[in-house]
């Protein structure tokens, strides 16, 4: 059964057109299907040589010997960059000026960090001769033990955890808040370490052309990007050219420019050639950024009505030896449930491996299972229904802040997900349902949250003289469906039917529209669209109001609509001239103007943002044999306005996977001698299958949120995976009895406690 | 990859000959070669491709009731060759529970038998593994290890078999027919696989050159064709291996249980006959008692290689369900879902109540 | 060595000399002929994203050596649409949103068309489900995947009845 794509159109959203709030499908979507879709590994320049990466099979000590010769003399191999004989960069790889820069393994010494780093590269006239010259180094090395887990060393507490946050918040007392609680939960979860896994491997194809550069690259971020670039070779950025029309999946992990792509800038300068070096999917685990492992423990106290008194979320996780970032799991209980105390910290050990990376929902998806798991252990010691306990607990306004929310349609979320999945009638006791076959049924649920955040977009906008227009943002589209959705506010914002309407984006010379990460794109460079589209609009309106052949003169700016290409008089439609005889009349060829999207630090300051949402998960369990099956997940999400139903309920049914993956699926398994991951592949490890989705639906709840932005958009890319995971851990308690706290849920979980 | 040699010929001998040498390996799709190849854990230097040669790719039935499968026959079309799925369905269902639809349209029932194992540190050339390297050690005996062998293995190797295909073939007598430098032979599959002992690089008993270009099921294999099952547990819905699988094979009569044949995967380092369990059966009824009996036969001697004590118990469960599901008969069609534990799933109402 | 080898791609034939055996069919296709919508995902037929059909059936072409299929008849997605007009599974697949990043797509949908033409999963959504599980998508479109080849599928037994109408 296909849920309905609702329209989201209400009077308030129509001000300018009705693109916005219709499902339509993508714009890219012919290029997609047929293959034309270019992305960055299809290109080939003339001249092109191939680049492959040989990556350390050791996890920490120093490279000693690379058999140089072996590999070129393999037929086709043209030259093997090593540390000896790199070209020279103008900044430290090393080197961090500020907390987003992270260090990066450029060949820059002997040393081995971790297991898959870089040490060489090998570039050939064929993929094949490179693959194989890589091969032939046959590294020699001088290993030191590999620190491998959690418990690997002297854990400290980091100065600041995710991208730049406290590493400890307090509020309240929660010690007295545990010591009143007449229930108390004291429960430890681990999570463990996920690898992005794109479908599309990082890839690069680099051109010099004097001290120009031209890259075709998978980028979240081109301006970033842009000035990592510059930087590392001491050329302006103008100088460097990012084409990144199409990204195979980011997920977090094309977020900032990795070791391995500024490797094929620099193979390129060395032969003095274009080089396109593609990773191989084994070497994504490692240079490219993970999200690491975690032990979470969370203690909660209740009254006797089940009433929180104290929350309490401890997180441990791992960065590298020789950067940081530090997944912030615990900070999932800062907003979600109300507490009169709330304490989260972290503490963290530095482990052998590459540095940890945002990975979609940063520490809101790590933190989200352990928390939806604990407050479920906590309804049921209340003997209370988990949604029941969740309302009690909702929180009118943010808790610790105390600032109300912009908007929270939470409750309209549990109400009409639970009326979908058929909550209420669930039994309050596990291991109560089985299917016809036998097979355990458990229903299990978790709340959903997202911060709704803005960073910073510019737009650029212009109408022409036959009356199209065009819009320009250097936006980013993964898969989200950016290309249309912001196409759909260009047009309303130019007051443009889609078809007049040009959109370009996906390169680094248009203006910087901010990284496609944090959910925040569509808001930030939609906004910044929305106000560019207005700015020409204003534009045009002064040329025509103030122009006494034109049927608007005298109408003011306050007085003038823009709809399908026209600009009306507001208080009489019958008086309206198009752009192009606007144009026409004042002798132009154009008109343009420049947008800006960012958050308002009053609004800001003023209310909590979020998105909301509740998720409903239906497990079945073989009583016998442990397997698992997530038969259907229900999800009903509140996240402002949106822009396009058809890319959105995409959106939350890839989030809804992704958490149904994290509880079930995911794990990289790391020997803890060698340092090495045993199942650096897509083989073993797992995401899910299609046989593994049997039933999804999204319910996207109306909410009109006027102090987000003036769009009223939250952004929905991340959410979907918090609620979700916690959902079918909660499933799987439901349905067999068994409380299983280390994540994926594994056969042996639930075999070993029914023998 | 290394570079190869790379020869086709038109001819079985002249294939042998090419492939006895050193270093040679025998390519039919490739689906595992290739793979092992890619990840430097297979060198060869030559490559016999023997995807021409004539007169391998066929199903033939015998006068005897049985079948010959030709080597290079597809597991997709052996699967689904309607007479082959109906008179060996556990077989024809084990071929569809491994690997995707598109290996399966590639792989050949030779390449099936000899595929190798998924062992992480097998795969991982920087690791220690007598498999790859006789005498250098075994990471994964105090390694990650919960998907090792809990039967056969020794201290030299802890690797499993991963086929699904070979584990109804060994409980049905299944019989590998060769082609080799001495001339014709067979070889029984249940003797195909050699246990590694200290020698775990030799993973079959064949010599080099030698080529399987027959597979074959007795007649009296069909006797068992309307209560047949294969099982598997994995840690997702489809395309993964098997944590743990088992096949049962019935004949049943008059409500007693005249011959049973049974076989695991996913537990040792060849395909595992349960002769010993069978024998228990023997005269019983199918109930569960029996079932659980059996069982526990073919487990008597397992004992976990590392943290995959759990393994032996699941063992157990997962071939009482084969039974189980056996003696309910064979479906009359190939379930969606072809070894899974949940057979179909309903598609729930929330109108619609579970029993408790 | 030198091979000469003689394919027959999306129905134009191409004599192809090749240098090195070890060249796959996928590396043959995006590398050499230039035909880039068949993807590399993982290069060791574990995701599904270089499906291509050879002889009308799909398999991955990265585990398949360029030199072994001499003389076979490939198609991949640049062959599937006629001119500006799409393919059925191609129409479906937007209509029914089943992908996001586009990356898995091609492989999607000729392992689509494959499936369509083995005849076995018919209109059964488990069935469909199953048969296209050797195709990961790491986004998760496989509801609107799944979705798409039912459409088509119904389609196709649509025009049947009509043709025996």
């Amino acid at each position: 059964m296909k849920p309905e794509i609702s329209l989201t159109q209400t009077p308030a959203h129509l001000r300018h057109g009705s693109n916005i709030g219709q499902p339509l499908t993508r714009r890219d979507g012919v290029l997609k299907v047929k293959g034309e879709a270019r992305y960055a590994a299809d290109n080939h320049p003339p001249g092109m040589l191939h680049a492959v990466l040989a990556v350390s099979s050791i996890a920490r000590g120093r490279v000693t010997f690379l058999d140089v010769q072996a590999a070129k003399s393999h037929p086709g191999v043209v030259d093997v960059m090593t540390p000896a004989n790199k070209p020279p960069l103008a900044e430290d790889p090393d080197a961090k000026t500020n907390p987003f820069m992270f260090r990066l393994d450029l060949l820059q010494n002997d040393q081995v960090r971790y297991a898959n780093q870089a040490i060489a590269v090998v570039i050939a006239q064929t993929l094949e001769a490179a693959t194989e010259g890589a091969a032939l180094l046959s590294p020699r090395y001088q290993a030191l033990p590999a620190r491998v887990g959690l418990d690997a060393g002297e854990s400290f507490v980091p100065p600041a955890i995710g991208i730049g946050n406290p590493s400890e918040v307090r509020h309240g007392d929660v010690e007295a808040g545990l010591a009143k609680a007449s229930k108390r939960i004291d429960a430890t979860y681990e999570t463990p370490t996920q690898y992005h896994n794109a479908m599309e491997p990082h890839a690069i194809v680099a051109a010099w052309d004097g001290d120009t550069l031209s890259i075709d690259t998978p980028s979240q971020g081109l301006a970033l990007a842009q000035g990592r670039i510059a930087g590392l070779f001491g050329i302006s950025p103008e100088k460097i050219h990012i084409r990144s029309p199409f990204l195979g999946g980011g997920f977090g992990s094309k977020g900032l420019i990795s070791g391995p792509q500024i490797l094929g800038i620099m193979a390129a300068r060395l032969v003095g050639r274009p080089v396109k070096l593609v990773l191989r999917r084994e070497q994504m685990y490692g240079p490219v950024g993970y999200r690491a492992p975690t032990r979470q423990t969370i203690r909660i106290g209740a009254d006797g009505d089940g009433q929180l008194t104290a929350i309490d979320h401890h997180a441990k996780t791992v960065s590298s030896t020789y950067d940081d970032f530090f997944e912030p799991a615990a900070d999932a209980s800062h907003t979600l449930y109300a507490s009169p105390a709330i304490a989260t910290s972290h503490e963290a050990v530095r482990i052998d491996t590459g540095t940890p990376l945002f990975m979609r929902a940063p520490g809101e998806a790590t933190g989200s299972i352990a928390l939806e798991s604990a407050i479920d252990e906590a309804a049921q010691a209340c003997g209370m229904d988990p949604l029941a306990f969740r309302l009690k607990n909702y929180a009118e306004v943010e808790p610790i802040s105390g600032k109300p929310f912009s908007s929270k349609a939470l409750r309209d979320c549990y109400a009409q997900g639970a009326e979908r999945f058929g909550w209420s009638r669930r039994p309050l006791a596990p291991r109560q349902l089985r299917d016809e076959a036998g097979c355990l049924v458990g229903w299990g649920m978790g709340t959903a949250t997202f911060p709704a955040l803005m960073f910073q977009a510019e737009a650029r906008a212009v109408v022409r003289s036959d009356g199209s227009g065009l819009m320009e943002t250097g936006a980013h589209d993964m898969g989200q469906g950016a290309w249309t959705a912001f196409a759909q506010i260009a047009a309303d914002g130019l007051g443009l039917e889609l078809d007049q309407l040009e959109f370009r984006a996906g390169t680094s010379d248009l203006p910087d529209a901010g990284i496609a990460g944090g959910s925040s794109h569509t808001a930030t460079a939609g906004m910044a669209i929305h106000n560019a589209g207005a700015a020409v609009i204003a534009k045009l309106a002064d040329l025509a109001t103030g122009d006494e052949h034109s049927p608007l003169f005298g109408a003011g700016n306050a007085g003038v609509v823009a709809r399908g290409g026209h600009l009306f008089r507001r208080d009489d439609e019958t008086r309206s001239e198009s752009y192009a005889e606007i144009l026409g009349r004042a002798g132009l060829t154009q008109i343009e103007a420049r947008g800006n999207g960012a958050a308002d630090p009053a609004a800001q300051s003023t209310y909590a943002m979020h998105a909301h949402g509740a998720v409903f998960a239906e497990v079945k369990v073989d009583p016998d044999l442990g397997q698992i099956r997530v038969i259907r997940l229900v999800g009903a999400f509140a996240a402002g306005r949106v822009i396009n139903p058809r890319l959105v309920r995409s959106q939350i049914f890839g989030g809804m996977i992704w958490g149904m993956s994290f509880a079930l699926h995911e794990q990289a398994v790391m020997d803890r001698r060698s340092g090495r991951t045993l199942n650096p592949n897509l083989s073993e490890y797992y995401v899910p299958v299609n046989a593994d989705v049997p039933s999804l639906e999204a319910l996207m709840i109306d909410e009109h949120d006027p102090h987000v932005n003036a769009l009223g958009i939250k952004g929905v890319g991340e959410i979907g995976i918090t609620g979700s995971a916690g959902a079918v851990a909660n499933a799987v308690w439901h349905a067999t009895g068994t409380r299983v706290r280390r994540f994926p849920i594994r056969i042996e979980d639930l075999v070993t406690a029914s023998s | 990859m290394k570079t190869f040699d790379y020869v086709r010929p038109t001819t079985i001998s002249d294939a042998i000959a090419a492939a006895a040498e050193p270093g040679a390996a025998y390519l039919a799709s490739g689906t595992n070669l290739l793979d092992l190849m890619k990840g430097g854990v297979s060198r060869p230097h030559r490559l016999v491709d023997v995807t021409r040669l004539p007169g391998l790719d066929r199903i033939e039935h015998l006068p005897d009731g049985g079948v010959r499968i030709g080597a290079l026959v597809r597991n997709a079309d052996l699967a689904h060759d309607p007479d082959f799925a109906k008179s060996y369905p556990a077989v024809a269902e084990a071929l569809l529970s491994g690997a995707s639809a598109q290996l399966r349209n590639a792989a050949t029932v030779g390449g099936n038998l000899l595929q190798r194992t998924r062992c992480g540190y097998f795969y991982d050339v920087a690791s220690a593994c007598n498999k790859r390297e006789p005498g250098a050690g075994c990471d994964a005996r105090n390694g990650e290890n919960r998907l090792h062998a809990v039967l056969g293995w020794s201290e030299a190797c802890i690797a499993t078999h991963p086929s699904d295909f070979c584990v109804p073939l060994v409980a049905l007598d299944a019989v590998a027919e060769i082609e080799g430098r001495t001339g014709r032979r067979e070889v029984a599959i249940e003797a195909l696989h050699r246990l590694p002992g200290d020698t775990p690089e030799q993973e079959s008993v064949l010599e080099p050159g030698d080529l399987i270009v027959a597979l074959r099921l007795p007649g009296e294999a069909r006797m068992f064709s309307t209560h047949a099952r294969y099982l598997k547990v994995r840690e997702r819905t489809s395309y993964a291996f098997a944590i743990v699988s088992a096949t049962a094979a019935l004949r049943i009569e008059q409500g007693t249980i005249r011959d049973a044949r049974l076989a695991l995967g996913g537990v040792a380092p060849k395909p595992w006959r349960a002769h010993q369990a069978e024998q228990t059966l023997a005269g019983s009824s199918p109930t569960p008692a029996a079932f659980r009996r059996a069982a526990e036969a073919a487990l008597v001697d397992a004992k976990p290689s590392g943290d995959n004590r759990f393994k032996i118990e699941l063992a157990q469960r997962i071939l009482v369900r084969a039974l189980t599901l056996a003696a309910a008969g064979t479906p009359e069609r190939m379930p969606a879902l072809p070894a899974s534990p949940f057979s179909s799933v309903s598609r729930s109402d929330p109108g619609e109540i579970y029993e408790a | 060595m030198n091979f000469s080898i003689s394919l027959t791609v999306n129905g134009v034939r191409r004599d192809v000399e090749l240098e090195d055996p070890r060249v796959t069919l996928l590396d043959l296709l995006r590398e050499r002929l230039h035909l880039t919508g068949t993807k590399k995902g993982c290069d060791r037929g574990q995701c599904g994203a270089c499906t291509v059909l050879v002889d009308g059936r799909r398999i991955n072409s990265c585990l398949a050596l360029a030199v072994s299929h001499d003389g076979a008849d490939i198609l991949t997605i640049e062959g599937v649409a006629r001119g500006d007009q799409l393919h059925p599974v191609q129409a479906a697949f937007i209509a029914h949103d089943g992908f996001q990043c586009g990356f898995c797509t091609p492989g999607q949908i000729m392992s689509a068309i494959g499936l369509i033409g083995e005849g076995q999963a018919g209109d059964d959504p488990e069935r469909v489900r199953e048969g296209m599980s050797g195709n990961l998508c790491r986004c998760g479109a496989y509801s609107g995947i799944t979705d798409a080849v039912l459409d088509v599928q119904k389609g196709l037994v649509e025009a049947d009845r009509r043709r025996s109408a």
